[in-house]
C-alpha cells in the first residue's frame, strides 16, 4: 500500500505544504494542481477528465474566494471536494418506477463487471422494499451464466426466468421479449434482465444489446462498472452510451482498494447518475451511491457515515442502551467493557475501519504498526478476573493483579494499565451520557479539516488517551450537518441530502453514546 | 474478432507521429497516449525521459525515429523477463488466481485447449467452490477443450481440498498437467488471501507447483499493481496472463507490474473463443501496441 502513495496520500502530501503557508500564490496553486493531475491520473481518472478538473479547481483557487478565505489551504481543500460532489453527485436520483408495471431494469456491462452478482442484489435489496422482482437470464454466452443467475435467484429468494440453457443457445432477445409477458401474467412488478458481457468495441454484440433494449423498452439501463477500471473507463462507458443509452451507472467491487477514479470518469463524461455501489460479494453488500461519500473516499476526508452505519449494524441497540444507563448510573463494569470489545471486533477489522476516519491516510504508518491482537490481549486480562473483580475493580489489589498478570499472560504494568483506562473510561463515558461534553485538552475542531485532525490523533490513538475522540465523536455528530458535508451542500446538489441528511436528521441515528461508545474502543 | 487496430496505440499516436518534426506538442501528445493506455504517470515519465535523451543523443527529428525508439523501447522493457512457461514436472501443477471478474475461469477453458493441441492430458481442478455455477462455467469448458474435471463434493467445500483431490487424481492416473481454478478475491480481503496460501501449501504437499499464473484484466488501470503485489504475497505467482485484450484496452500497467515485481507476463487472451489464448512475444506485443 504505502509504496504507491495513494491519492488522499498525495493530496494530504501537497495541503500541508499549503497549509503552512498563510496564502497562496499563484505558483503554490500550480504545484497544488499538478499533484492532484498526478493524483488523480494514479487513481485512474481519465485524463481528459483530469484536464478538466484541474482547470476548474486552478481557476477556483486562484479567485477570491480563496484569498479572502481565512485558511486558503482548506479552502483549496473545500473546492477540489465541491467539485468531485458536483461531478458525481450532479444528477443523483433514485429508480424509476414504470407507472404500469412491470418496471423493467437491463443491465449491461463488460465481461466480469459483475452484472449476474448485481442483479441478485438489486432484486434482494427490491424485494425487502416490498416489490416482487423476477430475473431473466439474457446472457445466453457465457459459459452457466443462466446456472448462476438461478443460484443467484434462488439466494435472493425471488424468480427467475430462464427459458434457455444458454451455453450459447437461444436468442436474448426473444427471452427478454417473452419474459415482459412471462412478469405480467406472474405479477411481478419489476424484471431484471442479466445480459451477457461484451466489449465497447465489438459491433455485433452492441447491437445485440440495443435491440434488448428496443424489444422490451426498459425503465432503466444500467450500466455495470468496476471500479477498477483503468483509462479505459470513458471509451467503454462512450461505446454503451452510444450502443445501448444507459440511463444510470452501478459501479461494482468498491470494497477493493481501487480509488475508483472510473467513477468520476463516466459521471463526468457521460453526464449519468451513479445510483448504485456494491461492495462485497455477499449478496447483502449493496447500497445506494453517495456522492459525498466517494469523493471522501477520494480525498480522503474519511468515510464517516460509512463508519457509523457499520457501527449501527453491529451494536446491538438495546445492549448499547442498557450501557449507556450505567455510565449515567455509575455501575459499567469491566464486563460490560468486555462486552463493547467483543461487539465492536464483530464489526470487522479495526484497522479498516480507522481507515475510514477523516485523516487516516496521513496515519497508514501508524495504522500498520497498530496491532489488533492488543485487543485479544485485554479480553484476556479481564477474562481472568472474577466476577466480584470485575463488576467492582476496586477490589484489585496487588495480589489480585499479580494473579490476573499470571492468568492471561501479561504482565501487571499491563493489568493496571487496563484498569486505569477503564477508570478513566467510565467516568468520561458518565458526563458524556448526562448530556455533558467532557473537557478535552488539544483537541482542534475537525469538520473540514480533515488532515490537521488526522495528524492530531495518531498519538491518541496509540497511547489511548480516549479521552480526545469522544469529543471529536461528539463534535463531529453535531458539525455532520452543515461541517464536514459542506461540499454537498454548498455544492447546491440534490447528492447531499441524498447521502447525508437523511441520516443526520434521522431520529434513531447512532446515539451520543453509542458513538462515545465506539469511539472508547477506538481510542484504546 | 473485432477491430484489432483499436487495441494498438497507433490511433492515439498517427498524427503525431505523421508530422514533419518532434515539437513540443509531439512529447505532450506522446504523454496524453501513454496516460491513456494506463501506463501510469510513473512509467509514463520514466519513458519519455528516456526518449527526450535518445533523441537529444542521436540529435534526430524525424518523428518516425521516435516511433522506432518508442517501440523498442517498450519491447526491451517487456523482454528483460522470460516470458516461457515452465511444465516439465509431471504433474505439472498450475494454479490459477486473480480477483474476481478478470476471467479466470474463461482462462483456463482456453489454456486446457491451448495443452491440449499439443496432446497433453489435462486435468482441471474447481477450487472455485464460492461462485455460484463456479463450478458448471469450467465444466463446460473443460468438455469444450477434453479435459477431465474434479468437481467438489459439496457447495462451499475447502477449495484446498479440491484441489488436493485433483493434483491425488493426475498422479494416480498419469496425467501430465493439473489447472486449478480459484475464486476471484480482491486482494484486500485478508481472510481470503490466506485461504489461497493454505491452497498452495496444501497442493505443495502432493507435488511442486510449476506455475501460479495471476490473471489480470487489460481494462484495469493502476490498481493493477496493488493486485499483483498482493497476491505475489499471498500465493507466490510465477507468471502473469493479460486478458480481455480484444476490447479497447490496453493495459499498460502490465509495463509497471512487470518492472516492479520483476514477474513476466506469460499469456494473452484476446476474446471468448477457446483459441483465442497465445503465448506472450515481447516483440509482437511491442509491435501492436505501438503500431
Amino acid at each position: 500500500m504505502a509504496t504507491f502513495g495513494n491519492l488522499s496520500d498525495r493530496l494530504a502530501e501537497t495541503f500541508k505544504n499549503l497549509r503552512t503557508k498563510g496564502k497562496l500564490s499563484a505558483a503554490d496553486v500550480d504545484g497544488t494542481v499538478r499533484e492532484i493531475r498526478r493524483a488523480l491520473l494514479d487513481a485512474d481518472v481519465a485524463l481528459d477528465v483530469v484536464k478538466d478538473f484541474t482547470g476548474k479547481v486552478r481557476e477556483r483557487a486562484l479567485g477570491d474566494e480563496v484569498n479572502k478565505a481565512l485558511n486558503p489551504a482548506q479552502q483549496v481543500v473545500q473546492i477540489v471536494n465541491e467539485e468531485l460532489v458536483q461531478i458525481l453527485g450532479g444528477q443523483q436520483r433514485r429508480l424509476e418506477f414504470a407507472k404500469k408495471p412491470p418496471t423493467i431494469i437491463m443491465l449491461a456491462g463488460l465481461q466480469g463487471a459483475g452484472k449476474t452478482t448485481l442483479a441478485g442484489k438489486l432484486a434482494k435489496w427490491l424485494a425487502k422494499d416490498g416489490h416482487t422482482p423476477v430475473l431473466v437470464a439474457a446472457d445466453l454466452q457465457r459459459p452457466n451464466a443462466v446456472t448462476q443467475l438461478q443460484v443467484v435467484g434462488a439466494q435472493a429468494g425471488v424468480a427467475v426466468y430462464a427459458p434457455e440453457p444458454g451455453n450459447g443457445v437461444g436468442n436474448p432477445v426473444k427471452v427478454a421479449r417473452d419474459a415482459v409477458k412471462f412478469a405480467e401474467q406472474k405479477q411481478h412488478d419489476v424484471m431484471i434482465v442479466d445480459t451477457a458481457g461484451r466489449l465497447g468495441v465489438d459491433a455485433e454484440m452492441m447491437k445485440q444489446a440495443a435491440d434488448i433494449r428496443k424489444a422490451v423498452d426498459p425503465d432503466e439501463v444500467l450500466f455495470v462498472i468496476d471500479a477498477m477500471i483503468g483509462q479505459d473507463a470513458v471509451a467503454t462507458a462512450k461505446a454503451f452510451q452510444d450502443g445501448v443509452d444507459f440511463t444510470g451507472v452501478v459501479l461494482t467491487k468498491l470494497d477493493g482498494d481501487a480509488r475508483g477514479g472510473a467513477a468520476l470518469s463516466v459521471a463526468s463524461m457521460t453526464g449519468r447518475p451513479i445510483m448504485f455501489a456494491s461492495t462485497g460479494e455477499s449478496l447483502d453488500d449493496f447500497e445506494p451511491f453517495h456522492p459525498d461519500r466517494m469523493a471522501s473516499r477520494i480525498l480522503d476526508l474519511g468515510d464517516i457515515l460509512t463508519l457509523i452505519e457499520q457501527a449501527q449494524d453491529a451494536f446491538d441497540e438495546d445492549e448499547a442502551k442498557k450501557v449507556a444507563e450505567k455510565f449515567a448510573t455509575d455501575s459499567f463494569t469491566l464486563d460490560d467493557f468486555l462486552g463493547q470489545m467483543q461487539q465492536l471486533r464483530n464489526m470487522g477489522s479495526i484497522k479498516k475501519m480507522m481507515g475510514m476516519l477523516p485523516g487516516a491516510g496521513a496515519m497508514k504508518q501508524q495504522l500498520d504498526n497498530f496491532d489488533e491482537r492488543e485487543i485479544v490481549r485485554t479480553e484476556a486480562i479481564i477474562q481472568s478476573m472474577t466476577r466480584t473483580e470485575r463488576t467492582t475493580p476496586k477490589l484489585l489489589n496487588g495480589s489480585r493483579r499479580l494473579r490476573i498478570a499470571r492468568g492471561s499472560g501479561s504482565s501487571v504494568t499491563e493489568v493496571n494499565q487496563l484498569v486505569q483506562r477503564f477508570e478513566q473510561a467510565a467516568k468520561m463515558m458518565k458526563t458524556v451520557a448526562r448530556g455533558g461534553m467532557p473537557n478535552v485538552p488539544g483537541m482542534g475542531p475537525v469538520p473540514g479539516a480533515g488532515f490537521s485532525g488526522g495528524r492530531g490523533k495518531p498519538q491518541q490513538k496509540k497511547k489511548g488517551s480516549k479521552s480526545g475522540n469522544p469529543a471529536k465523536r461528539a463534535a463531529e455528530n453535531a458539525a455532520l450537518a452543515n461541517g464536514v458535508k459542506q461540499g454537498g451542500a454548498v455544492a447546491g446538489v440534490g447528492g447531499s441530502g441524498f447521502g447525508l441528511s437523511g441520516n443526520a436528521g434521522k431520529p434513531d441515528g447512532p446515539s451520543e453514546e453509542e458513538l462515545a461508545a465506539l469511539q472508547k474502543m477506538l481510542g484504546r | 474478432m473485432a477491430d484489432r487496430t483499436s487495441w494498438s496505440l497507433s490511433g492515439a499516436l498517427r498524427g503525431m507521429f505523421a508530422k514533419k518534426t518532434i515539437d513540443a506538442e509531439t512529447w505532450d501528445d506522446l504523454e496524453d497516449a501513454l496516460i491513456q493506455a494506463d501506463f501510469g504517470p510513473d512509467i509514463t515519465d520514466a519513458v519519455i525521459t528516456e526518449l527526450r535523451a535518445k533523441v537529444d543523443r542521436y540529435k534526430t527529428t524525424d518523428p518516425a525515429d521516435l516511433q522506432r525508439m518508442l517501440r523498442e523501447g517498450i519491447e526491451e522493457r517487456l523482454a528483460k523477463l522470460d516470458p516461457t512457461l515452465k511444465l516439465s514436472e509431471r504433474p505439472a501443477v498450475v494454479l490459477v488466481v486473480g480477483v474476481n471478474g478478470v476471467g479466470k475461469t474463461t482462462t483456463i477453458g482456453k489454456f486446457a485447449k491451448f495443452l491440449r493441441t499439443y496432446d497433453r492430458s489435462v486435468v482441471v481442478g474447481a477450487a472455485d467452490t464460492f461462485r455460484a455455477a463456479a463450478v458448471e462455467q469450467l465444466a463446460t469448458w473443460a468438455e469444450r477443450a477434453g479435459a477431465q474435471i474434479v468437481r467438489p463434493q459439496a457447495h462451499g467445500q475447502d477449495p484446498a481440498s479440491v484441489a488436493f483431490q485433483t493434483v491425488e487424481k493426475a498422479k494416480s492416473e498419469g496425467i501430465e498437467i493439473v489447472i486449478i481454478d480459484t475464486a476471484g478475491r480482491l486482494q484486500t480481503k485478508g481472510g481470503l488471501m490466506d485461504e489461497l496460501t493454505k491452497v498452495r501449501r496444501v497442493i505443495e504437499k502432493q507435488a511442486p507447483i510449476s506455475e501460479v499464473l495471476l490473471v489480470l484484466d487489460a481494462t484495469t488501470g493502476q490498481n493493477g499493481l496493488a493486485q499483483a503485489e498482493a497476491f505475489i504475497e499471498h500465493a507466490g505467482v510465477t507468471g502473469l496472463v493479460l486478458t480481455k485484450l480484444d476490447g479497447s484496452a490496453k493495459g499498460g500497467f502490465v509495463l509497471a507490474v512487470q518492472e516492479k515485481t520483476g514477474i513476466p507476463i506469460k499469456l494473452i487472451g484476446q476474446g471468448e473463443g477457446i483459441n483465442d489464448l497465445t503465448g506472450f512475444t515481447p516483440h509482437v506485443f511491442a509491435q501492436k501496441l505501438v503500431g
